[in-house]
């Protein structure tokens, strides 16, 4: 019994952290709909920042108020990236703002090697509280006791903030009815700004207050965003109990899973996770979303149409140009071009559903992932021929979306891309610790394409007929009167109920469809690489594609394509240079304020404006 | 778009070939494929011990009369990017020969990658035996010490002690079961007898330390074997100290005494623990170890890592291997690997054996102390592999390729 409640204490303490950073996460969301992926950042930066001064300031005065200005410190911080960087792209199409948060993480992560060097620091110990103390005899350090203490009147202390001041009002308000609250008079820009130096100030404190029990390290960003995400989510957006009760019921169960499920450790929060959404799709204490909440921000889209006579000579002309390329080009700029046509048909399978159908899927790299582990456990295994190998890898690729889409079409927006990224972290940590099957992150090496293949020219055609021919097949399909009933599930559900179409099964085929192409552009990767690691099912990978769809432009056909052939050249480019995690980002930051549509969405106004009749103006 | 991107490439290739040019105009180039911004705590004192040997080397004139120079490039820790670098490195930068990596997977695919290309590859410290053993081949060759033996190494002094129920707790991936798999072979055919009773395998740099402490304890066992690094180890210690899970305990750890890890802890060094390391505080004067200590401080200003020590020796052996052979093409690169002998490193002679492609590097193992508020490395010995590795007839029959 006595060891039951140390380990449940032992929980509680480490909830606290994860309920600082989550809720700082949920506050932000619930506010500014920001899905702020650079919230580890912040965290990370206060450990840093906390470090620095707690080595600077002395005594048990100093250990506490080092951790009080390490919060403000980050909560300015937070400011001024919402200012200078947010604030230009509100209304960017919904989570536009995602693409902005991962160049602020690749920012702040070549910021904190130059300013605080590559070595990790341990955490200082609070002063007067080392050691442990006995409760029922077993040890409980200090620190756990005080930790577990102060989370609930932070917690006390938000909510009244949030439901008893006219900061808090105006807070909830501005997360009912944004544009009421502006007409209102509030200025909404400060609001904003207010409510992201909030969250950003909880997550500093957050880092710096788990310093005694750990430390400062430049992993530490992409380590807990994870966990945060899902307590975020377990608890409902936007909720602040709920991401307290969440912390802890993840924390607890983590530390239970710890002593009876040693193996478990990483995918036991997922499986909670999905168990959760599959349940209660809006979290524990979350709100449904109101449908069109979160509308289409701007002018509604034009209706798609095939390209006019221009458009299909250049596109005619580019193909043309790749065909031909090998008759001059050198052979590493082939290799480039089929990792950058693999990219664009994996990033065109999540245009294909996030574009037309509506659906920001946050775990496609299961699909992409899955189709190039179909295909190499297949040769590593059975020895099965390159050729039936490669053409399994879309096909088991498509019965995966089929079975993980069966599940996450109940649910849209933000719950939906989020219980995606369970079930890819699901399919994640099955590749990374089912070692007799995968090899865990010893991969499967060795995955060569048949001897035909072997040469770079043969695998160049190869890739072109299968990548290039997969992303005209989408944008057939796109084309089709599948495609418009896609795209009208997406604009307008009830609408589309009401003329037969089932959106639901609609956007269930879809969703397949997209893992096919997925899986197609994953068995053509194995081969071009002789291997395969869970790397390609990381949440990183899934995000990548995320990133190009964005950064290409949503409401385009040739988003995903152009966004995946940008992000290759420019990634290509910079990772020559020292500091290329910083000029990425800031590139990424750049075309984010620059082009807010997306490169071939700005690129296309540009073109309209030009034309001289501009089809935005249809209001 | 085309066009912009040729440009685009262009102008990238002359603003990294810029300083390159300058310098000299006919060098042997190597491809260095590293994690530089994701494991930049690992990967810069490794650059600054090959830049210290390639300014030796080049001083005394090079080899086969020409410069040695490295050009270095971030993989990010990603498998596919290291192998697209690769083939950039041997197709357009001119490279002959590949090096580098320090996580297992990233040197696995450029291993398999030289395999089928036919290039040459030193793996410089990925330290999983696969790479030389079930997942050997001809092309790719291993400088740093693998798992097995630096294991076998700890349980060896195990052994010794009358320790019968043993815990675990080791990174729950490829690297931390293999380290425990070989720990747990080498001790128990050393002493059948022994028993493990608890294993815990956190996620790696997500510790969650209260817990695995707690649950340890709960297995009450006599001795203790630690595979957990980097910021897990620090949580550990610091959890493992306060609730007193170390005391009247051995505890063996595999890499705890690297500077990368030790230094760090500060005054928390965990005092008794024997382990795996690098004393380069302990050498005597007059010793090749303490004259590498001295050159690598007096050019850096920092005190050397163990991946300094194989930064140092990775181009080295490069250099050594090509002036064996006379010539820079990938089969004279092979031939000259194999059972290639160079004489004078900080740890004696250093060669590379015939039968496995592994070179003979060996490890330091010794007790944890605290000196002056530091941990240190004491009562240390450097053992060379022999004696630790599998026989040769187990090693034939696991490398496939040959």
């Amino acid at each position: 019994m006595a060891f039951f409640f140390a380990q449940f204490l032992t929980g509680l303490a480490n909830a606290s952290s994860l309920f600082l950073v989550a809720s700082g996460l949920s506050l932000i969301f619930g506010v500014t709909r920001i899905v702020n992926f650079a919230h580890g950042s912040l965290y990370m930066l206060g450990a840093f920042i906390g470090v620095t001064l707690m080595n600077v300031l002395p005594g048990t005065v100093g250990f506490w108020a080092a951790i009080l200005l390490t919060g403000l410190a980050v909560g300015a911080i937070g400011a001024f990236v919402e200012m200078v960087v947010l604030r230009p792209i509100y209304r960017a199409p919904e989570l536009f703002q995602l693409v902005a948060t991962f160049g602020v993480i690749l920012v702040i992560q070549d910021l904190a090697l130059m300013i605080w060097g590559a070595e990790d620091r341990m955490g200082p110990r609070a002063p007067g509280l080392r050691g442990v103390w006995r409760i029922f005899g077993e040890p409980v350090p200090k620190y756990d006791l005080v930790i577990i203490a102060i989370t609930p009147f932070i917690l006390f202390a938000l909510w009244y903030l949030i439901t008893k001041t006219r900061v808090g009002v105006l807070v909830r308000a501005a997360t009912q009815d944004r544009e009421m609250v502006g007409a209102l008079g509030v200025n909404q820009a400060w609001l904003f700004t207010g409510v992201f130096a909030l969250g950003s100030a909880l997550a500093g404190w957050g880092g710096a207050l788990q310093l005694p029990k750990g430390g400062a390290d430049l992993l530490m960003d992409f380590n807990i965003i994870g966990a945060v995400f899902v307590v975020v989510v377990i608890g409902g957006m936007g909720s602040l109990p709920g991401a307290f009760i969440a912390a802890v019921l993840i924390s607890v169960l983590n530390v239970f899973g710890v002593t009876y499920l040693p193996q478990s450790t990483l995918v036991l929060m997922f499986v909670v996770m999905a168990v959760v959404l599959i349940i209660r799709p809006y979290g524990l204490l979350g709100r449904e979303e109101v449908a069109g909440e979160h509308g289409q921000v701007g002018a509604p889209e034009t209706p798609i149409r095939p390209y006019g006579p221009l458009g299909q000579a250049m596109v005619a002309g580019l193909l043309l140009l790749l065909v031909v390329l090998p008759f001059f080009a050198d052979r590493f700029m082939l290799i480039l071009l089929i990792d950058m046509v693999v990219f664009a048909l994996f990033a065109a399978s999540l245009h294909f559903i996030l574009g037309t159908g509506g659906l920001v899927s946050f775990g496609h790299a299961a699909f992409f992932g899955g189709g190039a582990y179909a295909a190499a456990l297949l040769v590593y295994h059975l020895e099965t021929p390159m050729e039936i190998a490669f053409l399994f890898a879309p096909f088991a690729a498509g019965l995966l979306a089929l079975g993980i889409g069966w599940f996450c079409i109940r649910l849209s927006g933000v719950y939906f891309a989020m219980l995606t990224l369970a079930f890819s972290q699901l399919v994640w940590s099955m590749a990374y610790q089912w070692r007799d099957l995968t090899g865990g992150d010893d991969g499967l090496v060795n995955i060569w394409p048949s001897s035909w293949l072997g040469e770079t020219t043969p695998f160049y055609y190869f890739t072109l007929a299968f990548g290039i021919g997969g992303i005209l097949v989408l944008r057939h399909i796109i084309h089709s009167p599948f495609g418009y009933a896609l795209r009208a599930g997406r604009d307008s559900p009830r609408q589309a109920e009401a003329m037969g179409i089932n959106v639901k099964r609609v956007q269930h085929a879809a969703f397949a469809m997209a893992g096919v192409m997925a899986g197609l552009a994953g068995g053509i990767f194995v081969f071009s690489k002789g291997s395969v690691f869970p790397t390609e099912l990381e949440i990183g990978a899934s995000f990548d594609a995320l990133i190009v769809v964005f950064l290409g432009g949503v409401k385009t056909l040739a988003g995903g394509v152009v966004g995946a052939g940008f992000m290759t050249v420019v990634e290509d480019w910079l990772t020559r240079l020292e500091y290329w995690r910083l000029l990425l980002g800031l590139v990424i930051i750049a075309v984010v304020i620059i082009a807010p549509e997306g490169i071939v969405g700005t690129l296309r106004s540009r073109w309209a404006k030009f034309r001289g009749h501009n089809e935005e103006t249809v209001k | 778009m085309t066009f912009t991107r040729r440009t685009l490439l262009a102008a990238a290739a002359a603003l990294t070939m810029a300083p390159i040019a300058a310098m000299a105009q006919d060098t042997i180039k190597i491809g260095e494929i590293n994690h530089y911004k994701r494991m930049a705590a690992f990967a810069e004192p490794y650059k600054l011990g090959i830049e210290l040997a390639l300014t030796e080397i080049n001083d005394a004139g090079g080899v086969l009369g020409k410069p040695l120079e490295f050009i270095y490039r971030d993989d990010q820790g990603d498998p596919a990017e290291a192998v697209k670098i690769a083939e950039e490195l041997m197709t357009r930068d001119g490279a002959v020969m590949l090096t580098g990596s320090i996580l297992s997977h990233v040197g696995l695919a450029l291993s398999s990658f030289a395999a089928e290309k036919d290039y040459l590859y030193l793996a410089a410290e990925p330290l999983a035996d696969s790479l030389v053993w079930s997942s050997g081949n001809p092309n790719t060759f291993r400088l740093r010490a693998s798992t097995w033996i630096q294991a076998a190494m700890l349980a060896e002094e195990a052994a010794k002690t009358d320790a019968i129920r043993y815990a675990t707790i080791a990174p729950n991936y490829a690297y931390g079961q293999d380290a425990v798999a070989a720990f747990k072979a080498n001790l128990k055919k050393l002493k059948p007898e022994v028993e493990f009773v608890a294993e815990q395998w956190p996620a790696l740099f997500k510790i969650d330390a209260g817990a695995e402490v707690q649950a340890i304890e709960r297995a009450k066992p006599d001795a203790i074997y630690n595979v957990t690094f980097g910021t897990d180890l620090a949580k550990l210690v610091r959890e493992g100290g306060d609730r007193g899970l170390f005391d009247d305990r051995k505890v063996y750890g595999l890499l705890s005494g690297e500077p990368e890890y030790l230094e760090p802890l500060g005054d928390e060094a965990p005092e008794g623990w024997f382990v795996t390391g690098y004393p380069w505080y302990g050498f005597d004067e007059g010793t090749p170890e303490q004259a590498f200590v001295d050159a690598y401080m007096a050019a850096t200003g920092e005190s050397p890592k163990i991946g300094s020590l194989v930064g140092y020796l990775n181009a080295k052996s490069i250099a050594a291997a090509i002036e064996k052979a006379g010539a820079t093409d990938t089969a004279s690169l092979i031939a000259a690997f194999e059972g290639l002998e160079i004489p004078d490193t900080p740890i004696g002679v250093l060669s590379y054996r015939e039968i496995d492609n592994q070179s003979t590097m060996g490890a330091y193992v010794g007790t944890l102390a605290l000196q002056d508020g530091k941990g240190v490395m004491v009562d240390w010995t450097y053992n060379s592999p022999d004696g630790y590795m599998p026989t040769d007839e187990e090693i034939k029959a696991m490398r496939p390729a040959e």
